[in-house]
């Protein structure tokens, strides 16, 4: 920090309530709506550039299959903010979806609580091991994505045996709804308010980015760190679960190729939403545009036509690089200004 | 204001070990309430370790805490704020990215109807206490967009305002402004009044004689002295905390250095111009000559590590030029410095100088390495002659050269460092408390091969907290208060006591000749 800037601080502070500085202002707004930005500036794009994009049938469909990367996205966005990671959602995502189909034989009951159980209890484990034991997120969950990838192959018979969804009123949970979206996408809208409250407005969100800004301030202040882990990648287990559970009731099987890697895309889109990797800032109004922005870049580039899938990856492995680039520059500009 | 004597805290003969280290041997605290006591000595004599027994981060091996007469036992740092027992570190320990106002409360945030956080309140709430100490920001933008000063400030309102009983600062003032200082005994003033004691940790003198009303001083784990402040001659607090007894020192009067360096060049090995750090360093200039060894005396705190470290490239600075051997050293960096002649030892040999896994011979080895390459390959018998040349002339005692360092005593570990920077052939070195944690006899033997290098033309600047060996070892000595140079000492005046007589003058004052 150079003097003239120690200056301005000081100004700054001993102005009677004195306004953040504009180009604080502007960086930190960047850094929240940036994603948003973008995604506006990509929708005005494609419907110029495709007249297939703008209609509301394309534009549900990307609702609807965003909605379930935005469900897992949105326990990643609190592992994230709270200083960690969590790799073991693609996994968890894929066994969700293996366990709703298998206990969809006991109807919808047991289609959405054998998986909630099931990776509710992984993410909980992964708590533990994280918060107790002090573990390194990484490696913990790096455990858990290939343990658990090892128990859906086990009960799936490596892939060989596909569960089919027996029960019909949870398969329409999956591929029915109302005002031509189906279920899942207003769902994710309800996931997404109440997470957005926990996070601003309840002592366990403040707590969340506390220990993602300074764990060890933290743990002075009285937060309690422990508690406060563990229930962030038990949610991250339980919403992964859930949206695999939703992923077979809308193809009416248990899957087990789909949501490998998912993981990826998750800290990709919660990451493009501007939360820092680094933890102790971020939101999940962020992460909701980068899940659109991912799911919008995947549509424009199946309007192209005679590319491929492959490229889409290259997009937004491009895109991701960008917006990380940005935060640090835009990080640099708020701590000096 | 009545002032009860019934002590509020009162710590009795608290022992804490560490492997190898009595940290804290048998040391009592009595705080009577609305007291501030001072908390001073110097590197080592326990004052973190005694604040951090007091604060719940160690627990004692012995003695007893008692807190309002009652005893206590803290198992965890949140016990010790439950408890009433608040402290403020030299570090702000807040948390940068959130807001001023969610720092402020965490934990204690204004509910709304349906037990959300009403941040309405939040803000106002945040606002009017901020304001009891003359703060007046926006508190909703980042903590960290405030200066450091008004961070330190925000943590004094945090950890007063949840019901603190006893306040603990530790180096409260370290990145304050003059102005931020007033406010800060203005707040403790209040705190006196409303009967919460405070223990203040500072190194510097003239804030504790205008504040505190008690004072104990640790040395080496033991209660040097408790009493009152008022009274206390400033000469005498600073023998207390170094040590040394002034009849003693005044009996054996200087020891001087028994070699006078001769022929020294005209052209100084290391020369520092104005060097200037907000905070840290105030217009430091120095010079050290080909077969000189210079001393910096000072207590902890003002300014003699950053000093060597701003030299090396290691801190930077806002101002100021260091000069190698006429060559002013332009880009700063470490490497630069090395390349230019000048090397560092530091004073913390584990965390900043060996690497315990490596051998020996790797460890002398490791900065010399591009030296001793051709193209990028290293020549093994090339490397031996060096490790073999400098293990018999610096005398380290190891089976082999290729035992770990790990498994040395502090001394030999000490020398290899020497080695590794020698094998680099410096024009200078900068020795920061060379013979800290090292036993008696290879402290002399350190002692005596600073000399011979100097002997040998090497420049040696040497910090030490150990008077004896500073005034023993240096041709010279500056003496740094507050980042600033205030007394150079040469030939006769190089004693004990003329250097106590430096650091106890007050701001503005010459030191008494």
């Amino acid at each position: 920090m150079t003097h003239s800037n120690v200056m301005a601080d000081r100004e700054g502070a001993a102005a009677p309530a004195a306004g953040p500085a504009r180009g604080e202002t502007v960086s930190r707004l960047l850094q929240q709506h940036g994603a948003l930005m973008v995604l506006f500036a990509l929708i005005v794009f494609g419907s110029v550039a495709f007249d297939s994009f703008a209609g509301g049938e394309n534009a549900a469909s990307i609702a609807v299959s965003s909605s379930f990367l935005a469900i897992v996205a949105i326990g990643m966005t609190f592992v994230i903010i709270s200083g960690g990671i969590d790799l073991s959602v693609g996994s968890l995502f894929v066994l969700g979806g293996v366990l709703a189909a298998y206990g969809s034989r006991a109807g919808i009951v047991g289609a959405l609580g054998l998986p909630l159980v099931v990776c509710g209890a992984i993410g909980l484990l992964q708590g533990l091991f994280i918060a107790r034991s002090r573990m390194a997120p990484f490696i913990v969950t790096l455990a858990g994505l290939l343990g658990v990838r090892g128990i859906m192959l086990a009960i799936s018979d490596e892939g060989a045996t596909t569960y089919l969804v027996e029960d019909r009123a949870f398969a329409s949970l999956g591929q029915d709804g109302f005002l031509g979206l189906t279920y899942p996408v207003y769902l994710t809208v309800l996931l997404c308010v109440i997470g957005i409250a926990l996070l601003q407005r309840t002592g366990f969100g403040q707590n969340v980015f506390a220990i993602g800004g300074n764990e060890d301030a933290a743990a002075l202040m009285g937060v309690p760190i422990v508690r406060t882990k563990v229930l962030v990648y038990f949610m991250s287990g339980l919403l992964a679960g859930l949206a695999g559970a939703l992923n077979a009731a809308r193809l009416s099987s248990g899957v087990t190729i789909l949501g490998i890697g998912l993981e990826l895309d998750a800290i990709a889109a919660v990451v493009i939403g501007g939360t820092l990797l680094t933890g102790g800032a971020g939101g999940l109004t962020g992460t909701m545009a980068g899940v659109l922005l991912l799911g919008v870049i995947q549509n424009l580039i199946n309007q192209v036509g005679n590319l491929t899938s492959a490229f889409q990856q290259v997009v937004s492995g491009v895109f991701l690089a960008l917006v990380v680039i940005a935060q640090r520059i835009l990080s640099r500009v708020q701590r000096l200004t | 204001m009545t002032k009860s004597t019934e002590p509020v805290l009162e710590a009795t003969e608290v022992s804490k070990r560490f492997p190898g280290v009595l940290a804290l041997d048998q040391v009592s605290l009595s705080l009577g309430p609305g007291e501030v006591h001072a908390l001073v000595g110097e590197n080592g004599a326990g004052k973190s370790t005694l604040v951090k027994v007091l604060t719940g981060v160690h627990r004692p091996d012995g003695g007893r805490l008692r807190l309002h007469g009652r005893p206590v036992a803290f198992g965890t740092p949140l016990e010790a704020q439950r408890a009433g027992i608040s402290t403020i570190y030299q570090e702000v320990n807040l948390i940068p990215l959130m807001s001023v106002a969610r720092n402020l409360l965490l934990g204690h945030e204004p509910r709304g109807r349906l037990g959300g956080i009403d941040l309405p309140r939040l803000h106002a709430q945040a606002e009017h206490v901020l304001a009891g100490y003359g703060l007046s920001v926006d508190v909703r933008r980042p903590l960290r967009s405030l200066s450091v000063g008004a961070q330190q400030m925000v943590a004094l309102a945090r950890a007063v305002s949840v019901d603190a009983r006893v306040v603990i600062m530790d180096e409260p003032t370290s990145s304050l402004e003059p102005r931020e200082v007033a406010t800060l005994f203005g707040v403790i003033g209040e705190l006196r009044d409303r009967g919460i004691s405070t223990v203040y940790v500072s190194h510097r003198l003239e804030e504790l004689y205008q504040i505190c009303d008690r004072v104990t001083v640790l040395r080496d784990g033991k209660v040097a002295h408790t009493g009152p402040l008022a009274g206390l001659d400033r000469l005498r607090l600073i023998s207390l905390m170094l040590g040394r007894d002034l009849a003693e020192v005044r009996a054996v009067g200087s020891a001087g250095p028994a070699r006078t360096p001769d022929g020294a060049a005209p052209v100084p090995v290391v020369e520092t111009r104005g060097l200037a750090r907000r905070h840290v360093l105030r217009d430091v200039s120095i010079e050290v000559r080909r077969g000189e060894v210079v001393g910096l005396g000072g207590l902890l705190g003002a300014g003699r590590t950053e000093t060597a470290k701003a030299i090396v490239g290691a801190m930077p600075v806002d101002a100021g030029e260091v000069i190698v051997a006429g060559v002013p050293l332009r880009r700063r960096s470490t490497a630069g410095a090395i390349r230019a002649g000048v090397s560092m030892l530091p004073e913390d040999r584990k965390a900043e100088g060996i690497v315990p896994t490596l051998s020996v011979r790797e460890n002398i080895a490791l900065a010399a390495l591009p030296r001793l390459a051709r193209a990028g390959v290293v020549s093994d018998a090339r490397i031996d002659r060096v490790v073999e040349t400098f293990m018999r002339r610096l005398r380290i005692k190891a089976a082999s050269p290729h035992q770990r360092v790990s498994e040395l005593s502090g001394g030999n570990q000490q020398k290899v460092l020497l080695a590794r920077w020698l094998a680099m052939s410096p024009k200078a070195l900068l020795l920061d408390e060379p013979t800290r944690g090292i036993d008696v006899g290879a402290k002399a033997e350190v002692q005596t091969l600073i000399e011979e290098l100097a002997g040998a033309g090497l420049g040696v600047l040497l910090i030490s907290s150990d008077l004896e060996e500073l005034v023993s070892a240096s041709d010279r000595i500056l003496v740094l208060r507050d980042g600033a140079v205030v007394a150079e000492l040469a030939g006769a005046d190089v004693t004990e006591e003329q250097i106590m007589a430096a650091i106890a003058a007050r701001s503005g004052e010459e030191p008494h000749g």
